[in-house]
């Protein structure tokens, strides 16, 4: 499967041009935050206060690594499962944001905000860190430095591969990668165990 | 009586905790090379690629396999005729801090449930004390990723709900997680015993090696049959559809009462990490 060359800022134009299952290279800069430091983003937004980090045409990575060897930019880092940011991630696509990579579901607000605004959802491989790492080449801490592995980190990344899970229209790879492999068992019989 | 330190508790501790995060164990490997070559869906055979990819690359630079580093689960298997100078279960923790210190891995505890402040150096460790017949101790730690552990879960069935409700009750556990785990998974179940009994089991059926069947001919068989099942489903590696759902299911059991069949599913990821030493 050819690979689509992405490069940050990552608009809504450029978030609707992609389809579920598309293969991407993703190149630029994006953000870490997960669980802890998704909730105080939010805190800050509902009392109507400034963000640490601009929003517009970003991506987000859930992601929490471990700490760098001396001479590496970045532990392993692979992504965290993607549900525990539903509370959240609405909230920031009305920010601005336009990407999000993990792994798993996500829920119907998700959705929806994604196809309001413009915005993809993007799988990385879960439990590939050490490979993953080799995507990130410069890595620094820009906020909640006390959470330790879930402060939010700005990442320079070069064509690290991320798979659109969810697109803008809100097709699925989920539903239909599974979909389509089980009806091409069930046509060639692999599947009659 | 054997005396046992207390120092060279820690150290065992230490030395596991930093190898089962960064080398995973052959059985796993093996059995998700197999995997691959009998996968029929490309951009599932692709995946699996990258994942060996992946663990090639955290035994050649001794780095994490995972960031998840887990939550540091520890067996203990004490034998009745040693004796630990010092506090045993001061010692395991000793080791985790140390081994998650030096050996660069995620600390990923909170000290409270609800108030969430990170402990910092990875403790407490989870620790099950066993004691058994003889003079040695035996470790094994495993850490534990929460993505997969997420999707965990329990049920105390009817006795009449029988075979086919714990098929179906793993079945489900299994659809409910879909993607969320990682998959490949290793499927642990218990089976019997107390509600506790049976989420304890569950997470030490995950010791057991992929490669390796209950002992009993009738939970062999089980065993094959709900691994089958499981690949059938479709899911696949990450969920994205495919035959390699999971690597395998290992069941442990236990007496139970005559008015309950407990059953618990603990999910583990394809980084599913274990080793043991003997001191």
């Amino acid at each position: 499967m050819p690979n689509i060359q992405i490069q940050t800022p990552f608009t809504p134009e450029d978030a609707r041009r992609l389809r579920s299952g598309d293969s991407c290279l993703i190149s630029g800069v994006i953000y870490t935050a997960r669980d802890a430091a998704h909730k105080r983003l939010c805190e800050l937004l509902e009392k109507g206060e400034p963000l640490p980090i601009d929003l517009k045409d970003s991506i987000i990575y859930f992601v929490g690594p471990t700490p760098a060897k001396p001479g590496q930019a970045i532990g392993s880092a692979g992504p965290t499962t993607s549900y525990r940011m539903d509370a959240y991630s609405p909230l920031l696509i009305a920010q601005g944001l336009t990407g999000m990579i993990g792994k798993g579901k996500r829920n119907e607000e998700v959705v929806s905000a994604m196809r309001e605004h413009g915005a993809v959802y993007f799988g990385a491989i879960g439990g590939c860190g050490a490979l993953l790492s080799k995507c990130i080449k410069k890595a620094e801490v820009v906020a909640y430095e006390d959470l330790g592995a879930e402060a939010i980190r700005r990442l320079e990344v070069e064509d690290f591969p991320a798979i659109v899970v969810i697109d803008s229209a809100g097709g699925n790879l989920y539903q239909t990668g599974r979909a389509a492999y089980l009806a091409e068992t069930r046509e060639s019989g692999m599947n009659a165990i | 009586m054997r005396e046992i330190s207390a120092q060279q508790i820690t150290e065992a501790v230490k030395r596991l905790c930093i190898h089962t995060n960064c080398h995973l164990s052959g059985d796993i490997k093996s059995r998700i090379a197999q995997c691959r070559e009998q996968e029929t869906w490309p951009q599932a055979k692709e995946i699996l690629e990258r994942i060996i990819e992946n663990y090639q690359i955290a035994d050649e630079q001794d780095q994490p396999v995972c960031q998840d580093t887990g939550a540091a689960c520890v067996f203990l298997k004490i034998g009745q005729e040693v004796h630990v100078t010092g506090d045993i279960t001061d010692a395991v923790n000793e080791g985790v801090r140390q081994g998650y210190s030096e050996g660069y891995l995620r600390k990923s505890v909170v000290r409270d449930p609800l108030r969430r402040v990170n402990t910092g150096d990875n403790t407490p460790a989870f620790i099950y004390y066993d004691l058994v017949p003889g003079d040695q101790i035996e470790i094994t730690l495993a850490p534990k990723g929460f993505g997969s552990e997420n999707m965990s879960q329990i049920k105390m069935l009817r006795p009449s709900d029988g075979l086919q409700g714990v098929k179906d009750f793993v079945l489900q556990a299994v659809e409910d997680a879909g993607p969320n785990p990682c998959p490949p998974i290793v499927v642990g179940v218990g089976i019997g015993g107390t509600f506790d009994k049976a989420a304890y089991l569950s997470k030490r059926a995950l010791l057991r090696s992929v490669e390796e069947r209950n002992a009993d001919p009738f939970y062999a068989e089980l065993e094959e049959e709900l691994l089958s099942a499981i690949n059938a489903l479709g899911i696949g590696p990450q969920g994205f559809g495919g035959r390699t759902t999971a690597l395998a299911v290992n069941i442990e059991t236990l007496p139970t009462h005559i008015a309950g069949l407990p059953v618990a599913v603990n999910i583990n990821c394809h980084v599913t990490r274990h080793k043991t030493e003997v001191l």
